[in-house]
């Protein structure tokens, strides 16, 4: 039994191997890329649009409402990266129900490059929204002494990330091979159903706690100013009512 | 019981446990935050959009204890480390 598609090897020279999990991931870019080049040529404004134009919109503005609602203030800067991360995971949990098909998500490497690339990410977005030394000193941010304890959490947060993802998707298509070899028929359809509906919540749970790690990044400078500024409107608004009663 | 057998029985009953032992406490916080997530709907409806999405986090983070100790089984099942070892070791003899 193939733990993850790391070990279907399709082509091998020397050491270069072309396994399953690289030939899986670049499909998936592929059709991703392919159909929003084909669904971006002829974009109209007026009410006569196609369908996938609409899927599309639909998409970007839920995405972009998302990270909104997490607490970024400008979703459009960071649509790009997080956008592309969701879609690329969604499709690679989607695509599993072709057969043959081996989800890219269900291999450690590829999980390790996402979580790589997030943790890649925030410094640069965080370093980006409040410098250098702004960015150094939220390291410190309670005491001093949490500066270990916060680069720890950096590190583990980044392993979670990736073992969370790698887990489950393999877990899915384990379970469903497994039943696949005990009874045949039904019952590993209804597995493949739940393993869709995972696939999907682990692609927004992935998108959600990067978009939670960049906000923690980015908004501690800004967090403190706002809490001042809240507590001096609560403090005019308590002085204003009772004046405005009499 | 040579080294082989006493490998492979270690690594399956390791397994069994690790499974059921490591799935006790996710289960059990699981169901307080989903009860918890719930009684707080229904005192707030209004914020259902951010509950929801902040218990859908949270379960995630639970989750992920029972799925390292997934993982950990199906690597002392299937991706034994010890167990490959002696399996090459027999195959060079």
């Amino acid at each position: 039994m193939n733990l993850s598609p790391d070990q279907i090897i399709f082509w091998q020279m020397g050491f270069v191997k072309l396994n399953a999990t690289i030939v899986f991931t670049w499909l998936v870019m592929l059709l991703l890329v392919i159909s929003s080049i084909v669904i971006t040529r002829k974009l109209s404004k007026n009410m006569r649009r196609t369908r996938w134009q609409n899927l599309l919109e639909m998409l970007v503005i839920m995405i972009s409402r998302q990270i909104e609602e997490v607490g970024l203030s400008n979703p459009h800067k960071y649509l790009g990266f997080l956008g592309s991360l969701f879609l690329f995971i969604a499709a690679s949990a989607i695509c599993t129900v072709f057969p043959g098909f081996e989800p890219p998500t269900g291999s450690l490497s590829c999980t390790v490059a996402l979580a790589l690339s997030v943790f890649v990410a925030v410094p640069l977005f965080g370093i980006e929204e409040q410098g250098l030394r702004g960015y150094l000193v939220s390291y410190t941010k309670p005491t001093v002494i949490m500066l270990p304890f916060n680069i720890i959490s950096e590190l583990s947060r980044t392993l979670a990330l990736a073992v969370r993802l790698f887990g489950n998707m393999m877990s899915g298509a384990m379970i469903i091979g497994i039943l696949l070899s005990i009874t045949p028929f039904i019952f590993p359809i209804v597995m493949t159903l739940l393993g869709l509906l995972t696939g999907i919540i682990q692609a927004y749970i992935f998108f959600i706690l990067a978009t939670v790690y960049i906000t923690a990044a980015t908004r501690i400078q800004k967090t403190e100013d706002e809490l001042a500024q809240d507590s001096s409107d609560t403090i005019e608004e308590q002085d204003t009512k009772p004046g405005s009663q009499q | 019981m040579d080294s082989i057998t006493i490998i492979a029985m270690v690594s399956i009953i390791t397994a069994g446990l690790t499974i059921t032992i490591g799935v006790i406490g996710p289960s059990l916080a699981e169901g307080k935050a989903v009860a918890t997530a719930l009684s707080a709907l229904a005192q707030q409806p209004d914020a259902s959009a951010t509950i929801t999405r902040t218990l859908l986090v949270g379960l995630a983070m639970i989750e992920s204890t029972a799925i390292y100790c997934f993982v950990v089984s199906m690597i002392l099942l299937f991706a034994n480390p010890f167990w490959n070892y002696f399996i090459d070791l027999a195959a060079g003899i």
